[in-house]
């Protein structure tokens, strides 16, 4: 056989095997997640808050940490919303096109989204030592709206820049001011992406524990303000795996259960919706 | 929304200018370079010499990157010009899943999965003893978890090389794995050095993960079975005494600004690659 045929065979076996591995490594961990956490899981874990003695291995749950975290990456996903729907809407709107401007935000936002997690925890400490915030929810919805917001934002950028310029036009045309034209258009145009972005900010937000470490820190009960701090799931997991008591352990591979359905619904609820809602888009 | 627009593109450099100002105090105590390349590292007796965290970090990204380059590169290939559509296509919605799973999950992963194996197959086979949580259990974890980020930018590189070239090199006789090698890696390598140096980037700064499993002992590793204690570890692992020891929030927070200096450095370079890649194909 030609040497040139035999070197192709190798590689293509060679990449077979290695996309084989990458894709088994998704089904090792889901697997792992699934067989430790299931038998460790009871109602107590996602209807109780911890009792006393719970990190020795007494009774209650998570709850505190869920409902924490589900707190904490709503408020985040608002605050982000807030300032990215504004920015992306100027950038493509009503900046002139190809300006300073549009392109030194994409830039700077795409080197924003490389920067590790820890770091925005750090910095919202700062921010929050300057103004004399405790660690507290409020401490942690900032940390973490500045972590999905260059994310959010530059999901929602893509799928605005998609917008068919003659939609802008047409509307334009009609007598419609820009502000008309982003909200009314452009906006119901590329809804299905922009829930995509917003969950997609979602599933990162809830699943990041060391921007949280610092600025929301933990709390057995549930918070009732935005001053108190918050129990946050990834850090349960993190505290309970850190016990040397087994029971406590077994109930951090639950709460890792939880944490990973959380994100596999909020991963299919996304595809499910941009199937949906893209009915409504003008093609 | 100009104001909002002007405040989301200067969010980096407010959050190097506040660490930078938070820092100050340790570095008027020491020149830097005495703060990076000292080894001990006793805060109550105010020495914060950064050096074993920074070879922590050095040593578990390097062997994450050096266990991810070949696996995402074969991927990326195999799915870009071998696989037919419909696994492209199912397979892009498995790696992004794989993105989305949170840091701790992989943490907890690695302690029940990789950990045992090192300690109980790994080491003994090469006739040491470890404790399992170490840089190769690190590296391992991390290499999975930037798996995603290599293999998402180098694909969309190896899609955008024109397939006129291809067609080119195919009608000159070449096989097309000669294609794939001379014309195709050629004419996208630097978008793919882009990618490593993404996920590069990724890998170094990554906190969770290697906290669980890297074994957090403040001493430069010698070999990938030792412990090592990276810089992102060492920030979270001590937010807890940080306000009372004196100066240890400085050097905590400083530690926060070089790794957030590093990734920025790297993370900037490759975007202006990945730019001017764009830029010469359209």
């Amino acid at each position: 056989m030609d040497k040139r045929k035999i070197e192709e065979s190798l590689f293509k076996v060679l990449m077979v095997i290695s996309t084989f591995i990458i894709l088994s490594s998704l089904v090792l961990i889901l697997a792992t997640v699934i067989i430790k956490g299931l038998p460790a899981m009871n109602l107590a874990m996602i209807t109780q808050t911890p009792k006393g003695g719970f990190y020795l291995g007494k009774e209650g749950g998570v709850l505190n940490a869920i409902v924490g975290s589900v707190y904490l990456a709503t408020g985040a996903i608002f605050l982000a919303i807030l300032i990215s729907l504004p920015v992306v809407l100027y950038l493509n709107v009503y900046a002139k096109k190809g300006s300073r401007i549009i392109t030194f935000t994409r830039f700077s936002l795409d080197v924003l989204w490389g920067v590790p997690s820890i770091v925005y925890g750090a910095f919202g400490f700062t921010i929050m030592l300057f103004f004399g915030l405790r660690a507290s929810l409020l401490g942690g919805i900032i940390a973490v709206s500045l972590l999905v917001l260059p994310i959010m934002t530059r999901a929602m950028d893509e799928v605005i820049r998609m917008v068919p310029k003659e939609l802008l036009e047409a509307s334009y045309s009609l007598g419609a001011t820009k502000l008309e034209t982003a909200l009314k258009v452009v906006v119901r145009q590329a809804l299905p992406g922009i829930l995509t972005a917003v969950l997609i900010a979602f599933g990162r937000g809830i699943g990041d524990a060391a921007s949280v470490i610092f600025t929301a820190g933990f709390s057995d009960f549930i918070p009732y303000s935005l001053l108190r701090p918050a129990a946050t799931l990834p850090l349960a997991i993190f505290f309970q795996l850190g016990t040397p008591f087994p029971e406590v352990q077994d109930r951090a591979y639950a709460s890792a259960f939880i944490l990973t359905i959380i994100i596999l619904i909020i991963s299919i609820a996304s595809r499910v919706l941009t199937r949906k809602y893209t009915r409504n888009v003008v093609k | 929304m100009l104001l909002l627009t002007i405040f989301a593109g200067l969010i980096v450099f407010l959050m190097a200018i506040g660490l930078y100002l938070r820092s100050r105090p340790i570095l008027a105590t020491k020149p830097l370079s005495e703060l990076m390349f000292s080894t001990s590292w006793h805060p109550l007796r105010r020495e914060f010499g950064f050096f074993p965290f920074i070879m922590g970090s050095l040593w578990i990204t390097g062997v994450a990157v050096i266990i991810a380059i070949p696996i995402c590169l074969l991927t990326a290939i195999f799915l870009s010009e071998y696989a037919p559509k419909w696994i492209r296509e199912s397979a892009k919605p498995l790696i992004d899943l794989l993105a989305g799973i949170p840091s701790v999950v992989y943490g907890v992963w690695g302690v029940l999965v990789i950990v045992p194996l090192i300690k109980d197959h790994i080491a003994p086979f090469f006739g040491t003893f470890s404790s399992g949580y170490s840089v190769l259990a690190g590296g391992i974890v991390l290499a999975i978890m930037v798996f995603p980020i290599i293999i998402h930018v180098s694909l969309e590189v190896f899609r955008s090389v024109p397939y006129e070239l291809r067609e080119a090199s195919l009608s000159l006789g070449a096989t097309k794995w000669q294609t794939i090698k001379h014309v195709v890696i050629r004419k996208a390598m630097p978008g793919v050095i882009a990618a490593i140096v993404l996920g590069m980037s990724r890998a170094f700064g990554e906190t969770m993960a290697v906290l669980m499993v890297a074994g957090n002992v403040a001493k430069a590793p010698s070999s990938v079975l030792d412990p090592a204690y990276p810089l992102p570890a060492l920030i979270a692992n001590n937010y807890g005494e940080m306000l009372s020891v004196p100066l240890y929030d400085s050097a905590l927070l400083l530690a926060c600004l070089v790794l957030l200096l590093v990734v920025l450095f790297f993370n900037i370079i490759a975007r202006v690659v990945l730019i001017r890649v764009e830029r010469s194909i359209q």
